[in-house]
């Protein structure tokens, strides 16, 4: 029912000719304009929206960005100096770039937390959420090597600190990290090679994100109630209705982008970024940028260098299997009451863990990173297995259109009258 | 269920607590935050004070700091200290910039142009240490972005809110007022000054600024403290020259936005209407007689 049957009628000559040959119109058609949505679904189920429309204005920003960067460790600081003076617009395309790793980031927390609350991980839609656990694993190695472009204090000790990870890896740790730099430290060829993949990868992003859709569309949306749509009643067609809503968002989302753009654009930027990278001055704090500082907390909250990495890649790698750590067979945290709040503490162990990682390691920051660290994997590997199996779930609806007609609201659907 | 609302409160709170604390135990004092003309989504440059700012930088830093992503063709930008084209040509022509090769293959000095970048104090790092005792004044182009405070949480929260960018020039500010007497029993290591703004308090440069030194004609009070502001403003201008452009091009972009978006939600409303109110029509509302 939800594989979105083509009823796309041919009207125009051209249009049937073109049909017989290369069905692309009834493609776009039953994808993008037929597609059946649920008709439940909230503003959290917009970002999917707002994640392609950002992936769209990094690609194009950056393509112009590259025709006047110069990925050469003597000129690649006054290169991006050079664009922010001197080129037309050029600090509008370069603010709009850097803000929008940050958003972009924004963006997919919103959607990975939305797909953790609405148990979105779950059968059939296990493929769904892994590429979409690759996609996030593409744009933190996308953005970090991006990072390093402007090759400032940061960028320069950011990457040593973080190539340098590798080394942990036992036995075959320090060949890879030579490998890795081209050299013995990271320089010249290291800032290359991360300009050569920081231009790639998007395009590898494009086509993950291209089989990510196909296979949402393969198995339907999710939606708030995590009961799949049963009639007619419960679907509305992709456009107008979704399409619309999703413009809504991604306007509300950029404006509070371009207030980020265009009166703050150095609030996410490290000042230590603004001097010239020099290998021989260490900064005295080296942090990561906001969206990984979870990840570093957990990292540095760890004596031992390999175990830390491991729990760092741990950390990440946990969420595609998600879909066989949970145990429950309801979907959504809208029912599942004991979930919601463990969920909830997740959500704030992280962001306390983001702090902590913004902090100098001492004394009592690296107990409370331990301490949230041990909440962050036993959510996984102890809370979400057993909570399934002790957890008394409330009662599904029979139907989606019965949720949202019958019984008021489910959590997060528009509440019918709020919008007269 | 509440309490557990409340447990993770209480945990987000404690995390956020300790952190807090821990913050507060900085070295250094914290700059005063000063009133800047380019506060804020409005602030502009107020071109007097970068021109004021300038003559500080010509006249005073200039001497050890160089100023090297920048022309002289800049001080004549719009949004910047605003001289016309012939001032900032004849405040060009007052430097000696090297050039070359000739014809003969040598390396010349020649008045500056319009279009050279401002020639740095000393002809690379090793003269500039050896000059000034062992020490490297920092180039000051991206000098006002590149120092900064940290106050902390709740301020990192609130600054995006406040929309506060100028932690540069308040520091740079702080640093330039913040000669004082050491402390009894502070030892300044040989050729440091005390200074309390200054992270490890003992920095390298000699106080740069005393009252009067620099001659104002406009009848600005020739304080430090002043001195110290217009020079701020002036390094926050060559960090960031755009600032005038951004501010104004991010007004007209945030109101279009505005009207898009409330244009785009009356017509999400219109369209969803029917599903929302009208139950009786429920049919799977694909479009039909869909025409290319």
């Amino acid at each position: 029912m939800m594989s979105g049957e083509s009823i796309y009628q041919p009207q125009s000559a051209f249009m049937k000719w073109l049909e017989r040959r290369l069905p692309i119109a009834s493609l776009v058609h039953s994808s993008f304009i037929a597609y059946p949505t649920p008709r439940n679904l909230n503003y959290w189920w917009t970002f999917g929206g707002i994640l392609t429309f950002m992936l769209g204005v990094q690609i194009v920003t950056g393509i112009v960005l590259s025709m006047h960067y110069v990925p050469h460790v003597d000129f690649a600081f006054n290169s991006v100096e050079g664009i922010m003076r001197d080129v037309n617009y050029g600090w509008l395309l370069r603010y709009i770039h850097a803000t929008g790793a940050s958003f972009f980031f924004v963006a997919v927390y919103m959607h990975i937390a939305r797909g953790m609350y609405y148990g979105s991980y779950k059968e059939p839609r296990e493929v769904l959420w892994i590429l979409g656990v690759i996609l996030f694993l593409l744009m933190i190695i996308t953005g970090f090597m991006g990072y390093v472009l402007p090759w400032g204090q940061m960028s320069f000790w950011a990457a040593t600190v973080i190539t340098n990870l590798f080394s942990a890896i036992p036995l075959v740790g320090s060949p890879i990290v030579t490998w890795l730099w081209g050299g013995f430290a990271v320089g010249g060829p290291t800032l290359n090679r991360f300009y050569s993949l920081h231009y790639l990868l998007p395009f590898v992003i494009v086509g993950v994100v291209g089989l990510h859709i196909w296979a949402l569309h393969m198995v339907g949306q999710n939606n708030p109630t995590g009961v799949e749509p049963k009639s007619d009643k419960d679907i509305v067609a992709f456009t107008p209705y979704a399409t619309v809503k999703d413009a809504f968002f991604v306007g509300v989302f950029c404006i509070v982008f371009a207030v980020f753009v265009f009166y703050i654009p150095n609030y996410l930027l490290s000042p230590d970024n603004f001097i010239p990278a020099n290998p021989e001055q260490t900064p005295t704090h080296i942090v990561p940028e906001w969206y990984y500082l979870p990840f570093y907390a957990i990292l540095r909250g760890i004596p031992n260098k390999l175990l830390g990495v491991t729990a760092l890649a741990t950390s990440i790698i946990v969420l595609a299997f998600m879909p066989w750590l949970d145990t429950s067979r309801v979907r959504s945290a809208s029912y599942r009451p004991l979930y919601r709040q463990f969920l909830f503490i997740f959500f704030a162990t992280v962001i306390g863990l983001g702090y902590l990682g913004s902090q100098e390691p001492t004394g009592g920051y690296v107990i409370a990173a331990r301490i949230l660290t041990v909440y962050y994997f036993a959510f996984f590997f102890v809370i979400l297995p057993l909570l399934g199996l002790f957890e008394k779930t409330r009662p599904l609806p029979n139907s989606i259109s019965e949720s949202v007609l019958q019984h008021g609201v489910p959590a997060g659907a528009p509440a019918p009258g709020v919008h007269a | 269920m509440k309490r557990y609302h409340r447990l993770a409160f209480a945990l987000a709170l404690a995390v956020v607590l300790c952190g807090a604390g821990a913050a507060v135990a900085q070295e250094a004092d914290a700059p005063p935050r000063q009133r800047w003309s380019f506060w804020g989504p409005f602030g502009l440059y107020d071109q007097a004070q970068l021109q004021r700012g300038f003559k500080i930088y010509q006249e005073v830093c200039a001497n050890c700091h160089s100023l090297n992503l920048l022309s002289f063709r800049n001080l004549a930008d719009p949004g910047g200290p605003n001289f016309t084209e012939a001032q900032a040509a004849s405040i060009a022509a007052t430097f000696q910039v090297q050039d070359g090769p000739n014809d003969q293959g040598k390396m010349f000095k020649r008045p500056g142009k319009i279009s050279d970048l401002f020639p740095p104090p000393f002809a690379n790092e090793q003269a500039a240490r050896a000059a000034l005792g062992g020490k490297l004044p920092p180039d000051m182009s991206t000098l006002a972005k590149a120092r900064s405070y940290e106050w902390g949480f709740p301020w990192f929260i609130l600054d995006a809110f406040t929309m506060y960018q100028e932690a540069g020039p308040d520091y740079i500010h702080a640093i330039l007022t913040g000669y004082t007497d050491a402390p009894a029993g502070f030892a300044i290591p040989p050729g440091g000054q005390y200074n309390k703004y200054f992270p490890g308090h003992a920095i390298g440069m000699p106080k740069p600024l005393s009252d009067g030194q620099v001659e104002y004609t406009d009848g600005t009070p020739t304080t430090v403290d002043q001195y110290a502001r217009d020079v701020s403003a002036f390094l926050m201008w060559a960090a960031e020259p755009t600032l005038d452009a951004r501010k104004r091009l991010g007004f007209q972009v945030i109101v279009f936005l505005i009207v898009f978006t409330g244009l785009l939600y009356f017509t999400k409303k219109r369209v969803w209407h029917a599903i929302l109110h009208e139950p009786e029509l429920e049919k799977p509302r694909a479009p039909t007689g869909y025409q290319v």
